[in-house]
């Protein structure tokens, strides 16, 4: 097994191999890559060396301490956080081989082709269709809410290889050449007034046999994977006290008294303590996880942080008053990243709108948390036994 | 104004092998001597508290002297062993004396120094001897409260809203001339009030002209009791609501009515996960301010406010809503809910409403009232 020192001296052996001041950022980033240390819980080869995930926190510090680039990974969290775990774990080799160092040194964007109009927290019954044609499936539909899509050299992409057995069962997982000339992106502009997503049409779209990943049939599976993925990513952070949402209010209102009323105080105060209770809970969570004990806290996080945004952001357009009415800009652009506080509070208002839709309503995140947590019975479903053709659209 | 908005250190939030241990252990003896039905039948008896499950606590497990050096005859261990009895004993709604006399009282005198102060608080910690701070159980820790009149060395004055006097061998006396006095509980003058949490009752203390012996100064003995007091009791609300949530989920998993489980509703499950994020961030809370106690952390005063000011509403919140998810039962005197809410009710007021704890937020980390 791999421990904390060894991983130090290969850092160490690295670093004096490619001196970052003189090596190319990415140049660095391969080399990095074939020591194993871009993510060290991966196999060796695949750009980790099988070591305790918890022990990558020791390869950042090093490097980070000797002024190393790093993979930028906010840009390319989609890769980093969905694709690659999933085509770790039902990729055949050359897949792995293939897409895995492009992937993490950042040289080819990934985004996500799930979400469709017409399945959201349904997501089991979307109706792009994939079929086979000799080594290709060709594919034709239209997907939805596809951030970096515009960026994006592949996509990992879920669609309907099967209409005639239940929706679970007849989906197929892909990896999709944006590049391709059946696939055209389209912004999507939001309440916002900027687009950080895009829809996606997929007309005649032709993917190779050997870009399937996992069985045929079996993408509900594989997406499973995806999904619990993006959960993980969400949770797992440190933060200081005031770190999130309730920041900037708070700085609102220690520089400008002549804005301060009764009502807001109160009203501040309770967010107050509910953004630090909510921290502490994250905390908590995080040190869990550190000691090897996961729990079922991390299924919560997101909800209380979307409700939490959106009242603290609510109460900050409010509390500015006159200026309250107004807003910073409505220009259609193109963000990379989302940035709550680079932006005003009218802003943050309706940005946060969407963090109890996005990654999991949170009506569908109280279902998840009452029947795996609790253990409450499900509604009774009408639609486990019905072919996918046969569902009421 | 100093800001307090960042931290060196994080607080340990998880629960040690050791601490989880101590809770096993609890938890055993509360399911062997402290059966809810007994506990309802007892609040109708001369004995509301339970004077032999304090003896199992104190005596058979040493709890009593936690928070009590062993030079003097105590456990010499911390806050956040105490809050793990305390999260047993709310999950429990133990009719004991146990946050105010090994908690409360216990700091009071654990800030007082001289030897009075120490034999009491070896008598305290063998838990042959309950002590009670005679301050209101409403006052916020820095409240103001009320003292009795110092008349030539003896102690004059009425004193109402007195927790757990009425089974306590001593009291810890506030006087007008700033000094924190022992009183004996058989030289006052104890009248119960009908209170509102059966399982922890208030009394009325008279002194007429009681010989008392000084302990030391008040302010900074009641300041430090009170601020434990309520650091600790968002640990027996966490208890209160994790049994509150327990009960209810596993009621409406049992529970028919058209011909389902009532708990497979969607409109009762979301009210069910909120409840379970409720007390997941208490959880959190609780074990920050227990860890802060603990520590000594300059973040104290802090973690004590947000965890009270948190934890008061989730205990009631939760005990309201598993009243009324268990229907008519819930309104029964037999069904032992009502024990729940009533705790979690007083619990509220109890060290502080949540108000209080924001008010001093407030200034603590610098957002202050127009």
């Amino acid at each position: 097994m791999t421990d904390a020192a060894e991983l130090r001296t290969r850092t160490k052996e690295l670093l004096a191999a490619h001196p970052p001041a003189t090596t190319d950022r990415v140049d660095f980033l391969k080399a990095r890559f074939d020591a194993g240390l871009a993510w060290v819980h991966y196999p060796e080869g695949l750009g980790g060396l099988g070591a305790p995930r918890t022990l990558q926190a020791v390869v950042d510090a090093e490097l980070e301490a000797a002024g190393a680039p790093d993979n930028d990974p906010r840009r390319i969290g989609i890769g980093l956080g969905m694709a690659a775990p999933t085509i770790l774990g039902f990729g055949t080799e050359e897949q792995k081989r293939d897409f895995l160092r492009p992937l993490w040194v950042g040289e080819e964007v990934w985004c996500q082709l799930f979400s469709e109009p017409g399945a959201g927290s349904d997501l089991a019954a979307l109706g792009t269709r994939a079929v086979r044609e000799g080594d290709n499936w060709v594919v034709n539909g239209q997907k939805v809410w596809t951030s970096s899509a515009h960026l994006a050299r592949w996509a990992i992409l879920i669609a309907r290889t099967d209409p005639d057995v239940p929706k679970h069962r007849g989906i197929t997982y892909f990896i999709c050449d944006m590049t391709d000339p059946g696939v055209e992106v389209r912004p999507l502009r939001q309440i916002t007034g900027e687009a950080e997503f895009n829809e996606v049409f997929l007309t005649d779209v032709r993917i190779p046999d050997a870009h399937r990943l996992g069985e045929v049939g079996d993408g509900w599976r594989v997406a499973q994977t995806t999904l619990m993925n993006e959960r993980v990513s969400i949770g797992g952070m440190r933060i200081p006290r005031e770190g999130g949402m309730i920041g900037p209010v708070s700085r609102t209102w220690r520089e400008r008294p002549e804005l301060r009323t009764h009502d807001l105080h109160q009203r501040l105060l309770k967010l107050w303590v509910e953004a630090e209770v909510a921290r502490l809970s994250g905390e908590r969570l995080r040190q869990q996880l550190v000691a090897g004990q996961p729990g079922h806290e991390g299924s919560g996080m997101k909800l209380g942080f979307a409700r939490l945004n959106q009242e603290i952001s609510g109460l900050e357009v409010e509390l500015l008053g006159e200026e309250g009415l107004l807003y910073d800009d409505w220009t259609m652009r193109r963000p990379e990243l989302v940035d709550f506080t680079g932006r005003e509070a009218g802003y943050r208002y309706l940005r946060s709108k969407g963090n109890s839709i996005e990654g999991g309503t949170s009506e569908v995140l109280l279902n998840i948390v009452a029947e795996r947590v609790l253990g409450l019975p499900s509604e009774p479903r009408t639609d486990k036994d019905v072919a996918w053709k046969d569902l009421t659209r | 104004m100093m800001m307090t908005t960042t931290q060196s250190t994080q607080p340990d939030l998880l629960y040690s092998e050791e601490e989880e241990a101590l809770r096993a252990a609890v938890r055993d003896l509360l399911s062997d001597h402290c059966d809810v039905a007994g506990v309802i039948t007892r609040t109708e008896t001369d004995t509301p508290h339970d004077p032999e499950l304090w003896k199992a606590l104190s005596d058979g497990m040493g709890l009593a002297g936690l928070l009590v050096p062993e030079s003097l005859g105590g456990q010499g261990a911390t806050h956040r062993e105490v809050a793990v009895v305390l999260e047993e004993l709310g999950r429990a709604v133990a009719p004991v004396p146990y946050l105010t006399s090994a908690v409360v009282a216990t700091e009071a005198l654990l800030a007082c120094e001289g030897e009075e102060a120490a034999g009491l608080l070896t008598a305290l910690a063998s838990g042959r001897t309950i002590g009670a701070l005679a301050v209101a159980l409403s006052v916020a820790p820095g409240g103001a409260h009320k003292t009795v009149r110092n008349e030539d060395g003896l102690l004059h004055g009425e004193l109402t809203g007195i927790a757990d006097a009425a089974v306590a061998d001593v009291l810890l006396v506030p006087a007008d001339d700033g000094g924190l006095y022992a009183v004996d509980g058989d030289a006052v003058t104890l009248t119960p009030q009908v209170s509102l949490d059966l399982t922890r009752r208030l009394a009325t203390v008279t002194l007429d002209g009681v010989r008392a012996r000084r302990l030391g100064a008040a302010e900074p003995a009641v300041r430090r009791a009170l601020r434990s007091g309520a650091g600790l009791l968002a640990s027996e609300q966490l208890g209160l609501a994790d049994w509150c949530l327990t009960e209810t989920v596993r009621h409406l998993k049992e529970r028919k009515q058209f011909n389902r489980p009532v708990g497979g509703f969607q409109a009762l499950k979301h009210r069910l996960a909120q409840l379970w994020l409720e007390v997941v961030n208490t959880r959190a809370a609780a074990r920050g301010a227990a860890d802060a106690l603990a520590t000594g952390s300059a973040d104290t005063d802090v973690s004590v406010a947000v965890a009270q000011a948190y934890a008061a509403s989730v205990a009631v919140h939760t005990a309201e809503e598993a009243l009324q998810l268990h229907g008519g039962i819930g309104m029964t005197w037999e069904h032992p809910v009502h024990l729940y809410l009533k705790r979690a009710k007083a619990d509220s007021i109890a060290y502080g409403t949540a108000g209080a704890h924001r008010a001093a937020l407030a200034e603590l980390v610098d957002l202050q009232a127009p």
